[in-house]
């Protein structure tokens, strides 16, 4: 059963993580929504990819609950465990995708682990996963090292969706991309939230992203959420990080004007 | 959640309605996708395709494209389709699954197996020969950065050897002694066993002595240091050449030969024929506990016949032959090294090949070395 709103995919409460003694995040507590997109700001080494991590499982929490898709992850048991991995995609920062294999052989692998569908459908959809985030077909046949960056984040996209999950974790997704490729990403991201209505959690330091897909956002700062709401509570926050944040050199002047979508 | 299920509705003239419902997501794409394939090979004859979704609880992009592929196929056949029911949420996933092409191009044809077979051989040969050309390229690249490091001795990397002197030949010391002490052995056991049956028990000692300091001793050494530090030489590389490091150097105007490889091979002819040396001493050694515990050849007896069985030339034939051995080893592994291209898999090939290949071509150089030294009369 889940404990706080109905709607909630993630619940995150009170959690503390310490890597070596370190305490990094001291009582975070966080919910995504379904169906919005959640982007997660904060200084380098504030401790986002720590929070990231240790919901997907990779790091292990000293105390708190982290509730996905209503089960404490706590209690699963690796039956309960695996099948909620089959409900989440992440895609890793530097795409993370499996070397050895082709492009397609990568968005195949969880189909075939999962699924067990014929070898004739699982290449089918994986050529579909590849189109739906704007490649062409035969990109299936290169391999990782053939690719340039914005293909390899597209691919490693293509693969965090290949069961359809209900979430998706990006994890920095339009680093060292063009503006171009990154503003074509914020759009596909708003296209797969619409189309397929996942709920996204998405790591960013894009203002401009945050900007045009993020429903809300979260702060993180000395280990615990400082602020989360939507953008423009975000422009009206008295926090000096925030301000320095979204009032910087690099910030617009215009991004109270509603532009999403 | 109930799996979907497709259901042949009324046959209007010519026309087919199909009735689809229940669930039609990922999980359940297992069962949906025999239902489809019953539908396309079933009624060939139709002319109009209704396909009513409007009873589909859920959809994904599983779903869509199962569907969508039998409007494909019907279409193709010259039927005219149409999807009734479509929900705005769900229209959106199916333009979205609709937009792709969902082929890939097809590849040019493979050719027939006896000149597949053929082609195969010809790019194993032109690799030897690729092999050769690079090995020969490596080594006129070490000999232009050694000049170099001739002139400006400032340049070479000492720190950097003296690092690669301590992982390839101080830490390789115990389990080189470990295992030449145990051929040592087992070579003099085995000719005592068979010796004895003609009473040429003593001769072992002749044998033991000039088998080891001649062959043996150097060619475990080389094979031990090309399993340990030529993988090592050529792992190393391959990542660094992976994570574009060695881009890196080039672009600062280094040469990655005489900052990386340079400093490897010199600690490698520096570590060989040191570790020859012990690793022989540790072989006769072993050679004479067994002579005494097995065989009871006393060890005066056994130091006074190997005096009097070998010489110093045997000992510089096997001495002469490391640095050699070592300029081979250390070439091949950074040559593999250097050859690693963007995947993990490529990294673990290039190592092997570095491995097998410096093995290899030791033992093709001590067998060089043999006739030579046969035809000079050493």
């Amino acid at each position: 059963m889940a404990i706080g709103a109905p709607d909630a995919v993630i619940k995150v409460q009170d959690l503390v993580v310490e890597l070596d003694t370190r305490r990094v995040l001291n009582g975070v507590k966080l919910d995504l929504l379904r169906g919005e997109i959640l982007g997660f700001v904060g200084a380098s080494g504030a401790g986002k990819s720590v929070l990231t991590r240790t919901i997907i499982g990779l790091l292990p929490k000293r105390e708190g609950l982290i509730e996905v898709l209503g089960v404490d992850l706590d209690k699963a048991d690796d039956r309960a465990k695996q099948a909620i991995d089959r409900r989440w995609g992440v895609l890793f920062q530097q795409g993370a995708l499996f070397s050895s294999l082709t492009a397609g052989k990568n968005v195949e692998f969880p189909i075939r682990e999962y699924l067990g569908l014929s070898a004739k459908l699982t290449t089918e959809m994986a050529i579909s996963k590849l189109e739906m985030v704007g490649l062409k077909p035969d990109v299936y046949r290169n391999f990782p090292s053939e690719l340039s960056g914005g293909m390899i984040k597209r691919v490693a996209l293509a693969r965090a969706l290949a069961l359809d999950p209900e979430i998706l974790f990006l994890d920095e997704p339009t680093s060292g991309l063009d503006p171009i490729s990154a503003g074509e990403f914020d759009q596909l991201i708003l296209t797969l939230q619409e189309t397929l209505g996942v709920s996204i959690f998405m790591v960013t330091h894009d203002l401009d992203s945050l900007h045009r897909t993020c429903d809300r956002i979260a702060v993180l700062g000395d280990g615990k959420i400082i602020e989360a709401g939507t953008m423009d509570q975000m422009l009206g926050s008295n926090h000096p990080w925030l301000k320095s944040y979204f009032h910087g050199a690099r910030a617009h002047d215009d991004w109270h004007v509603e532009v999403k979508g | 959640m109930t799996a979907g299920t497709l259901l042949s509705g009324q046959v209007t003239a010519g026309g087919l309605g199909l009735a689809a419902s229940g669930s039609w997501t990922a999980e359940h794409a297992r069962t949906l996708e025999p239902l489809i394939e019953h539908a396309i090979r079933s009624d060939t004859a139709v002319q109009r395709i209704i396909i009513d979704v409007t009873r589909i609880e859920r959809l994904d992009t599983y779903g869509a494209w199962l569907i969508e592929r039998t409007l494909r196929v019907w279409t193709s056949r010259g039927c005219d389709t149409r999807i009734v029911g479509l929900s705005d949420s769900y229209g959106n996933l199916f333009k979205k699954v609709r937009a792709g092409a969902g082929k890939l191009t097809p590849l040019p044809r493979r050719s027939n197996s006896i000149t597949a077979t053929l082609e195969s051989v010809g790019r194993t040969m032109g690799a030897v020969f690729a092999d050769i050309l690079l090995f020969s390229q490596m080594a006129g690249a070490l000999v232009i950065a050694f000049l170099r490091v001739v002139a400006h001795p400032t340049k070479f990397r000492f720190t950097s050897m003296v690092n690669h002197l301590e992982r390839v030949g101080w830490h390789a010391v115990p389990i080189i002694l470990l295992i030449t002490f145990l051929i040592g052995s087992i070579l003099a056991q085995q000719g005592i066993f068979h010796f004895r049956t003609f009473g040429a028990d003593i001769y072992v000692v002749d044998m033991v002595g000039v088998l080891v300091l001649r062959e043996v001793g150097v060619l475990i050494v080389c094979i031990m240091v090309a399993g340990r530090s030529g993988s090592a030489y050529t792992a190393e590389l391959g990542s660094m050449k992976m994570r574009e490091e060695v881009d890196a150097l080039r672009t600062m105007g280094f040469d990655p030969v005489e900052v990386l490889i340079l400093p490897r091979i010199f600690a490698l002819i520096i570590t060989v024929p040191i570790l020859t040396f012990l690793g022989s001493m540790a072989a006769l050694y072993g050679g004479g506990i067994v002579a005494w515990l097995y065989g009871g050849i006393d060890p005066q007896v056994f130091l006074a016949r190997l005096h009097e069985s070998i010489s110093v030339k045997s000992f510089a034939v096997g001495m002469i032959k490391a640095p050699f051995m070592a300029i081979v080893i250390g070439l091949v592994a950074c040559v593999e090294g250097l050859q690693v291209k963007g995947s993990a898999e490529s990294l673990g090939a290039k190592t092997t090949d570095s491995v097998v290949k410096s093995i290899f071509l030791v033992i093709v150089l001590d067998g060089a070395f043999a006739i030579f030294f046969a035809s000079i009369g050493v």
